[in-house]
């Protein structure tokens, strides 16, 4: 066979893979969506689920994830981007800054069952935080913090160095700089890097079995106070999340319909999970444009 | 005779093994305009880093020697650097301004060292884009991203920035390499008029802006300096024959 | 004027305690705080995994070697049998064949996003594949119990479940990470070296396979572990279409379990403190071996990087 002919075999075969892959992804998101979006009603979306008669609905489980990830983010947030900054700004090239790199790199390698069972360990039995909200944003936290930091790296490594110095000649004091000069430029990348981490925590299922629970008390959505123990703000409460629950009925699911809620339920958590890559993707092509717009 | 607004005694720059700043002894003159000039990698531009301390953000670099400002050495280890900056102002070789609009490149250094009254502040920022002769320019629209402006008024603004902050001394390192003919020009006679309340120590590789816009020059080479005197004897009758050599463009 | 006066001296550190110097202070503090409790965290998780999952070896004094290499799990009969090695090859069986499934297509979509189609493999094709990343492990799993498992049982004997299922289903999940290792070596590369092939007479294919692929070898390797790396440790979507059988099957079509299964599985059912639960965190244990073992790898293939 002649060179030439091994080239137009192969530039076949790439093309039909590439095929291949957004069908796969086309097939996958449509086989979802279709299936289940069928499922989705407003009734589905609040009302409680059944756990052995058909008509059972999600509506515990949506605001279980929503007000999970709420939590999470506030943790996540604030310690993600100062172990970022002291990473990307303060840390002075030695040993121990390589080997926290080295630290880092193993947490974010970490299997999320196995932070599920350290916060199983010591935030449910250690701590006694028990199956709560506040015991699942915790492993949440650790699971999704080396990838806040290394979203902060990147975006402060994108910032020009001439803006750092421009601050330092004005006598603008290192933190000072970093806070109103540095992190303004970078907010971009770290915002729609959040958002993408925030489709991670409301997809994650394993961090939770035994952090945030696998059950839901009844919840009363009249009861706003948060230390009551039906209220749904209380934080330590256990909550089932919608990823948990989907995996649920699908492994001990006995109501009669479990399908169709698993398949409703997976749609739900595709729809928002598309709505958090969109939403980063828009996001930060718009803070692109804004930015060069401006030059 | 003059009172010196700076001057170094015997400073010596390391980047890691390579000696690039060798025994430098020179004093700036209050309300002069000092010219460093040489070939590029003399070490003219490290020299001035090192006057306002922004070596200090390089880690394999060090400083050793004097540098007198008043009364006091601020080149020792119990110089707080971060208000050391506040009264050595620094404009650097491509214009930098903020990611902000102009009205904040010129508020953020003073409303951090202190002036907290909106009054106050729209007073300075006034003043200080008059001083930079860039008023007319940016009046209606000082609340628009800075990155609007040409590459010539961006550098204006970097200078109005730093006499905002009321500095004693203004290090500018090559402020026209990046900047076309015209806005070089606006910004030699800008130099020009600053010296009336400013020491200036400018950094440039166009002798020709030395001649025009210093009061004394120094000539650096391999990171000596050679000679330094008064801007008209240095080029007109040089003392030394390197320093012949190179205005006359034998070699740099 | 006033101002410069009181200014005079301002710049000595030792005259008054300054405002910036305490912010300072808050900035080295505050930064410190949260890499500190990042270190101690997986500091923490390390030691209290380990010493849980030692314990079955130091407490309940079962053989480490007996379980490594043990094929029978009985952990509830009168005397306990925990034999792992089910579970080992499970875990090590589903995420290499993933790999084998993934990586010819990570590469060939790499190539095609960076050397064929870059305008429209940048703008759709890489996309997409950034969402496959992004959607959820359950999600996966519930495709795969709903889609591939039937499909399977009907082309195959058996009842569809079992390791085929669980690679599949990964390989999907780990070719996001593979893909896009792949791309950012492949146009890393400098531009010269590929001319160079072009210019020899080469044809695109003969460039890529001779040229590109050799030189990006370590980063595509690098890719391939994380991937394994990934689906190793992947717990719901295989639990969900493996089956969960303690043994080694005969067939890529028999119900089996991986290490991340049983964890999920018993851990639920056993009592803290019981021998029965204990054995599980000495899988988790092996677990976070792996990913030691895995990380170590890769540092390793980094460091060969030939670019």
């Amino acid at each position: 066979m002649s060179a030439k002919t091994v080239d137009k075999i192969a530039t076949g075969v790439i093309m039909c893979v590439a095929g291949f892959i957004i069908a796969v992804l086309l097939g996958l998101l449509g086989y979802i969506l279709i299936r289940g979006v069928g499922h989705i009603s407003w009734d589905f979306l609040t009302s409680a689920p059944e756990s052995i008669r058909a008509g059972g609905g999600i509506g515990p489980q949506l605001f279980n994830s929503l007000f999970l990830l709420v939590l999470t983010l506030i943790i996540t947030v604030p310690l993600g981007i100062g172990a970022g900054i002291y990473m990307s700004e303060y840390a002075k090239p030695s040993k121990l800054t390589s080997f926290i790199r080295l630290v880092v790199e193993v947490l974010s390698s970490f299997p999320s069952i196995i932070v599920g069972l350290f916060g199983l360990l010591v935030l449910v039995n250690k701590f006694g935080f028990g199956f709560s909200l506040f015991s699942g944003a915790l492993a949440l936290t650790i699971f999704n913090l080396p990838l806040m930091v290394r979203i902060t790296e990147q975006g402060l490594r994108g910032v020009p160095p001439q803006q750092k110095e421009a601050s330092f000649a004005l006598g603008i004091s290192k933190w000072k700089t970093i806070r109103s000069v540095l992190l303004p430029i970078a907010t971009p990348v770290i915002l729609s890097g959040t958002i993408l981490a925030a489709g991670r925590i409301f997809g994650e299922a394993a961090a939770l079995l035994f952090t945030a629970g696998m059950s839901s008390p009844r919840l009363d959505f009249t009861d706003w106070n948060p230390l009551d123990d039906r209220s749904p703000l209380n934080p330590f409460r256990p909550a089932e999340t919608l990823a948990v629950h989907i995996w649920k009925i699908n492994s001990e699911g006995l109501a009669p319909d479990a399908p169709q809620i698993a398949a409703g339920a997976s749609a739900v958590l595709i729809i928002m999970v598309l709505v958090f890559n969109l939403g980063a993707r828009a996001l930060g092509r718009y803070m692109t444009n804004k930015f060069t717009a401006a030059k | 005779m003059q009172a010196n607004a700076l001057s170094t005694k015997k400073l010596n720059v390391y980047y890691g093994e390579k000696h690039a700043v060798q025994d430098v002894s020179l004093d700036f003159a209050e309300k002069q305009v000092t010219a460093l000039i040489g070939p590029s990698g003399c070490g003219k531009s490290t020299f001035l880093r090192s006057l306002n301390r922004m070596n200090d953000l390089i880690p394999s670099c060090r400083v050793t020697g004097d540098i007198w400002m008043k009364e006091h050495n601020i080149n020792g280890s119990e110089t707080d650097v971060v208000a050391l900056r506040k009264h050595i102002g620094m404009v650097f070789q491509r214009p930098n301004p903020f990611h902000k609009s102009i009205y904040e490149n010129i508020a953020f250094g003073p409303r951090y060292h202190g002036v907290k009254k909106k009054a106050d502040l729209d007073n300075l920022v006034e003043e200080s884009l008059r001083k930079a002769a860039i008023w007319d320019e940016t009046k209606d629209r000082l609340h628009k991203s800075a990155f609007a402006l040409s590459g010539g008024q961006q550098q204006r603004l970097c200078i109005a920035r730093s006499v905002a902050l009321k500095p004693d001394i203004i290090l500018m390192d090559e402020p026209t390499s990046a900047l076309d003919p015209i806005s070089t020009s606006r910004v030699e006679d800008l130099i020009s008029e600053l010296k009336q309340d400013y020491s200036i120590v400018i950094v440039t590789h166009n002798m020709h802006q030395a001649a025009r816009i210093s009061d004394k020059t120094a000539f650096f080479l391999s990171g000596h300096v050679v000679e330094y005197d008064e801007t008209d004897k240095l080029f007109m009758d040089p003392s030394q024959k390197q320093t012949s050599d190179y205005i006359s463009g034998r070699f740099g | 004027m006033e101002r410069s006066v009181n200014m005079e001296r301002s710049y000595n550190k030792r005259q008054e305690a300054k405002p910036h110097i305490a912010e300072e202070w808050v900035g080295k503090i505050y930064t410190f705080i949260c890499i500190a409790f990042l270190v101690i965290t997986i500091f923490s998780m390390v030691y209290f995994v380990a010493s849980k999952g030692l314990s079955t070896f130091i407490v309940n004094g079962v053989n480490a070697f007996d379980l490594i290499t043990g094929v029978k799990w009985n952990p509830d009969i009168d005397i306990p049998q925990f034999g792992a090695l089910p579970f080992i090859f499970g875990s090590f069986s589903t995420s290499i064949l993933a790999a084998i499934i993934a990586a010819p297509l990570g590469f060939c979509a790499a190539v095609f996003i960076v050397e064929l189609a870059p305008k429209f493999g940048r703008r759709f094709l890489q996309p997409v594949i950034e969402l496959l990343a992004g959607i959820p492990s359950v999600v996966y799993g519930f495709v795969g119990l709903s889609v591939i498992v039937p499909l399977f049982r009907d082309l195959f004997p058996g009842q569809g479940i079992g390791i085929a299922a669980g690679a599949l289903v990964l390989s999907v999940m780990i070719l996001p990470t593979i893909t896009t290792i792949a791309t950012d070596a492949l146009s890393e590369l400098p531009a010269g070296l590929k001319e160079g092939s072009y210019a020899l007479g080469a044809t695109r294919w003969q460039t890529i396979y001779r040229v590109a692929l050799p030189t990006t070898m370590p980063q595509q390797m690098t890719g391939i572990v994380l991937g394994i790396a990934r689906a190793f440790g992947e717990a719901l979507a295989v639990q969900m279409v493996i089956g969960n059988a303690p043994h080694i099957p005969h067939s890529l079509f028999e119900s089996t379990s991986t290490l991340t299964s049983a964890i999920t599985l018993s851990m639920g059912n056993t009592a803290m403190g019981s021998v029965q639960n204990n054995v599980l965190w000495s899988l988790a244990l092996i677990l976070m071996l792996m990913t030691f073992v895995f990380v170590f790898i890769i540092r390793f293939l980094e460091g060969r990087k030939k670019l």
